[in-house]
């Protein structure tokens, strides 16, 4: 869903782990599920103190 | 229709009273056309007479819009009126705002109709074009009697009655109103032309106008994140069980705030989802796969972000209105701002 978050203008976009769970994953483990959403929760941390100028995503590292 | 009694209205400059140094004059009346006016007397022909000009200062009309449209009101009601041309503003912002705000208090008050005309960028387009009509013109005067033509030719068939064609063919912005018309072709038989223009390079106009996303500058986040409240908001339907604020399955119209106070994660018995627009089964399962309460606290604990708000904000995101989406942002972020919070991460599905 990244490309829409863009046209529509939204300024910081950390790509998420998909439309039924952006911040989890039924298929891992509960530690290792809860291991990715604090990646991508730190990732936002980090977009968060980024300056942008127009629409960017932070892809995954 | 000859006798058709026409009002318009110019600004200072096309008034022909001065420049900036004019741009400060209340609103007065002239009798016949001055200025710009007389193209629209030309282009009337025999078809009406401009009875009188109402000219009013650009400042003057910026600095006190209500008053300076009162005044203009009450000079124009003066007149008695059949049409009141007001324009064109071409790219002139205060001018145009002024020609919106009379044209739109003509209609209302006197029930005539009124026309503006500038170009596409004048702010006056997007505050009036769904009151009034506004025709779309050039940046600048320099064809003045041919873009007189067209206001005047559009108020003509609005104060006979006269059915007013689409906003391509008369040539004024679309006012947002959505008329049945029977097509000749099949929806299927006109999508696939359209196609085919597009994949062949040609011109073609698509009967679904796109929407206009405001672009809003990404603010800079003033503090460090040690020092900063992160509060989380979503549009992905987690509400407490129950949906005590029975937000919508889809379309929604209503946002909720929830407050997490003392929670260090959500229990999945106490929450619903009543998001329509995708599978919620696995959110229901764990609110955290969609509001990250649990890691939040965690950085919050740890000290990497200064305090995690006490409150999430949630509605659902699916078939909602670009007005009520851009409504509940706007009320969100003021409700975040006045409680202190620095930055906001949004979860959507």
């Amino acid at each position: 869903m990244t490309p829409v978050a863009v046209m529509v203008g939204a300024n910081r976009i950390v790509p998420a782990a998909g439309i039924i769970h952006p911040l989890g994953n039924a298929d891992l483990s509960p530690d290792d599920e809860k291991a990715l959403r604090r990646r991508i929760v730190e990732q936002a941390l980090q977009a968060l103190k980024t300056e942008v100028a127009k629409p960017t995503v932070f892809a995954h590292e | 229709m000859a006798g058709l009694r026409v009002v318009c209205f110019v600004n200072q400059f096309f008034g022909q009273l001065g420049g900036e140094e004019k741009a400060g004059v209340a609103p007065q009346l002239m009798d016949g056309a001055v200025g710009a006016a007389r193209a629209v007397q030309q282009a009337l022909g025999d078809a009406g007479t401009v009875v009188a000009t109402i000219i009013c200062g650009d400042n003057y009309a910026a600095e006190q819009p209500e008053r300076a449209t009162a005044d203009m009101l009450a000079l124009a009601t003066s007149q008695r009126p059949d049409l009141v041309i007001a324009g064109p503003a071409f790219l002139a912002g205060r001018y145009g705002v002024a020609c919106g705000a009379l044209c739109a208090a003509v209609q209302s008050s006197l029930k005539i109709p009124a026309v503006t005309g500038m170009h596409q960028e004048n702010p006056g387009v997007d505050l009036y074009r769904r009151q009034v009509y506004v025709v779309q013109t050039g940046s600048e005067a320099s064809r003045m009697l041919d873009e007189v033509r067209k206001l005047v030719s559009l108020g003509l068939k609005l104060a006979r009655g006269a059915s007013i064609g689409a906003p391509a063919v008369e040539g004024y912005f679309a006012r947002g109103v959505t008329r049945n018309v029977i097509a000749t072709t099949s929806a299927a038989e006109r999508a696939t032309a359209m196609l085919l223009a597009k994949l062949a390079g040609r011109p073609f106009t698509s009967e679904v106008p796109l929407p206009d996303f405001q672009t809003v500058p990404a603010p800079r986040l003033l503090k460090t994140l040690e020092g900063a409240t992160i509060a989380l908001v979503t549009d992905g339907g987690l509400v407490p069980r129950g949906n005590p604020d029975a937000i919508e399955a889809l379309n929604a119209t209503r946002y909720g705030a929830y407050s997490i106070e003392g929670k260090t994660r959500l229990d999945a018995a106490q929450y619903d989802n009543p998001h329509r627009g995708y599978d919620t089964s696995y959110v229901k399962q764990d609110p955290h796969r969609l509001v990250p309460v649990d890691v939040a606290r965690e950085l919050e604990h740890s000290g990497a972000i200064g305090k995690l708000h006490e409150i999430v904000y949630s509605t659902v995101g699916v078939a909602t209105t670009l007005a009520h989406s851009a409504r509940m942002g706007r009320e969100i972020a003021e409700k975040l701002r006045a409680a202190g919070v620095d930055a906001v991460i949004l979860t959507s599905t």
